[in-house]
């Protein structure tokens, strides 16, 4: 059983999308059982696996027994370990999370719901633990397709934000499928390993380079890095809530995973760091995305839109922290992963919470709101404080490597935009908190909120609240155990190569 | 001029595919209506499946079946006597891929036209600034 946890990690989830969509128009309170207990077993076996490579390194399954380079082999090492923890545990939270959410919004559609749910965690796992680098070209379109998907079933003008995401995610996965033609045509291989080992006798081609630069161009594209952002923000804003506290998580953070991937595993660190012009133009590209994605954040008037211009911002976060190539901002990038996933969750999590009682979530709604929903806003502020990076959040330990990595590498110019980033976020979020706890809720609003007893507070009901605390006091966990995350996990992560 | 011909004749399918490719971007960019652009999409991505196809294609070579070898797999197999399948098996999926691209764009577009009664970008626009 625990040998074949690469495989049930997919392959569960995908079976069960087949069986929900089945139950979607037979009963349809099935749906949501049949996708947890899926969720479920894919987070245990990412557990089991994450133990297994504490005791031996790496895990590595050969599908249908055939061996590399000419089979598909899923392999699991330090690296990609903590990452599929992450991503398991997010999805399961968030889908117990969301069930009276997805009730509200989906009554007739709760089958088609899960069933893309579940296909979408699967994409998203499958691009984590796969070892093949076609094999992850396919994973990705089929989470990018259910994600399209997801965001048209919201509301006002996701149909056409959502188009427009599938024009540019469609290039940015074109994109990388020509760059791992390119390798292909140098390498005659697919498995990254296999590749690996070829590359370095022809790193003079100026084929891989090519292969080099379209596979990052697609990535950038994908995770959204200034200035290739622009269809996130109204993709974000307009998708149904219980679907976009899945993927504003797990989407552009997981295609980060895949550059480090690729910089690291695939064209091995001498390659990639060995031009000094090129790393250091990439941090000035995530320095301009941190400051643009900061600022646009600001003019933002609604919770959701102004969420989304940060994700941008964090996204710069973890590319600069990536190409500062030494050893303290790659820890900070990895980190960084696994906490923005988490941290994102939580503030989309409250906005969910904040949508399921309230019409909108423009910043005139959020008056009062302390009072109304103490929890969901306690969480908010926990979430909030560890986006601005306030000890003993995590957020605070992964900026501290990313800003210690900056301080290493000479590049005081991500050093300054870190800070200024943190401070705007200070702005962003006291300025939400300001406007729910002192300013006094509208006299009908509040008489619209009221329940029969004719109670103010009316926060969202037990079943979304308890996940939400799960994540929020997740968050103070993870800030308290980075260090042990870092020495038992994340240093092993990095080849030693880089100090 | 003669090397610039013989550098586009010798290497006719990576100019092809390039063609193809800024032909299918310039449409998605260009173009205002939002059919149009998902024609350009489609060209895109078959620009990279026509990539795929001709780096697996050999001068000489005949389909990768034994039997179909020069001299009829009589002798030892020679790999220049056959093309490479796997460039070709794996666009079998991109086609997939780009099939369910195509349908998930032309389903979200039928639902923009229901919305907004129009198709053309600078319309909706319009209609959205209306708002």
């Amino acid at each position: 059983m625990s040998r074949h946890f690469p495989a049930l990690i997919i392959v569960i989830p995908l079976i069960s999308a087949f069986f929900i969509f089945a139950a979607g128009g037979l009963k349809k309170t099935y749906c949501f059982y049949i996708a947890a207990a899926a969720l479920a077993i894919s987070l245990f076996s990412s557990i089991g696996l994450l133990l297994q490579v504490l005791q031996n390194k790496v895990v590595v399954y050969h599908f249908g027994g055939w061996a590399p380079p000419w089979g598909i082999a899923y392999r699991i090492d330090y690296l990609n370990g903590i990452v599929l923890v992450a991503v398991a545990a997010i999805s399961f939270l968030n889908l117990v999370a969301t069930k009276k959410s997805v009730e509200k919004d989906f009554t007739e559609k709760i089958g088609l719901f899960y069933t893309l749910y579940v296909l979408f965690v699967t994409g998203i796992l499958g691009i984590v633990v796969t070892g093949d680098a076609f094999n992850l070209y396919v994973l990705l379109e089929i989470a990018s397709l259910t994600g399209y998907a997801l965001i048209g079933m919201g509301t006002e003008h996701a149909p056409l934000a959502s188009l427009n995401y599938v024009f540019m995610g469609t290039i940015g996965a074109s994109f990388y499928l020509l760059g791992i033609g390119y390798l292909y045509l140098a390498t005659g291989s697919l498995n990254m390993l296999d590749i690996a080992s070829i590359l370095p006798n022809i790193f003079q081609s100026n084929v891989v380079l090519l292969a080099f630069v379209i596979c990052l161009t697609g990535l950038f594209i994908k995770m959204a890095l200034f200035p290739m952002h622009a269809w996130l923000p109204n993709a974000y804003t307009y998708s149904p809530s219980p679907a976009i506290s899945l993927i504003a998580p797990l989407t552009t953070k997981v295609m980060v995973y895949v550059m480090i991937r690729f910089l690291l595993t695939v064209f091995t660190p001498s390659f990639s760091y060995g031009s000094m012009a090129v790393s250091t133009s990439f941090v000035w590209l995530a320095v301009i995305a941190i400051v643009v994605g900061s600022i646009l954040a600001l003019s933002q008037k609604s919770l959701k839109r102004m969420l989304s211009y940060i994700v941008i911002a964090e996204i710069g976060y973890m590319v600069g922290g990536v190409w500062l190539g030494n050893r303290a901002g790659l820890t900070g990038a990895i980190l960084h992963i696994i906490n923005d996933a988490a941290m994102t969750l939580c503030v989309f999590l409250v906005a969910g919470n904040i949508l399921y009682r309230l019409s909108g979530d423009s910043f005139d709604n959020l008056k009062g709101l302390f009072r109304k929903m103490p929890f969901s806003m306690g969480a908010f502020v926990v979430g909030a404080l560890s986006i601005i990076g306030v000890p003993p959040t995590g957020g605070f330990f992964s900026k501290w490597y990313l800003i210690s990595g900056g301080i290493a590498a000479g590049h005081y110019g991500f050093v300054i935009a870190l800070l200024f980033s943190s401070l705007v976020n200070v702005v962003l979020f006291f300025r939400i908190f300001e406007i729910a706890y002192f300013e006094p809720s509208d006299c009908p609003h509040i008489s619209d909120r009221m329940d029969e007893e004719g109670k103010i507070f009316n926060d969202a009901p037990l079943g979304m609240l308890v996940p939400l605390m799960i994540v929020a006091v997740g968050l103070i966990v993870l800030g308290i155990f980075t260090d042990t995350i870092v020495t038992k996990v994340i240093q092993f992560a990095i080849p030693g190569e880089i100090s | 001029m003669v090397d610039l011909l013989t550098i586009i004749i010798s290497k006719y399918n990576y100019w092809g595919y390039i063609v193809l490719m800024m032909v299918g971007l310039y449409a998605m960019i260009v173009k205002k209506n939002l059919v149009k652009k998902i024609i350009g999409m489609s060209i895109f991505q078959t620009a990279i499946i026509f990539f795929y196809v001709s780096i697996g294609m050999k001068k000489n070579a005949t389909i990768p079946i034994i039997s179909h070898g020069h001299d009829g797999g009589e002798r030892a197999v020679h790999a220049v006597d056959f093309i490479n399948p796997l460039p070709h098996v794996l666009m079998l999926t991109a086609i997939v891929v780009s099939v369910a691209t195509l349908g998930v764009a032309l389903a979200l577009a039928i639902k923009v036209y229901r919305q907004y009664n129009s198709l053309e970008e600078d319309v909706i626009d319009s209609l959205i600034k209306e708002k």
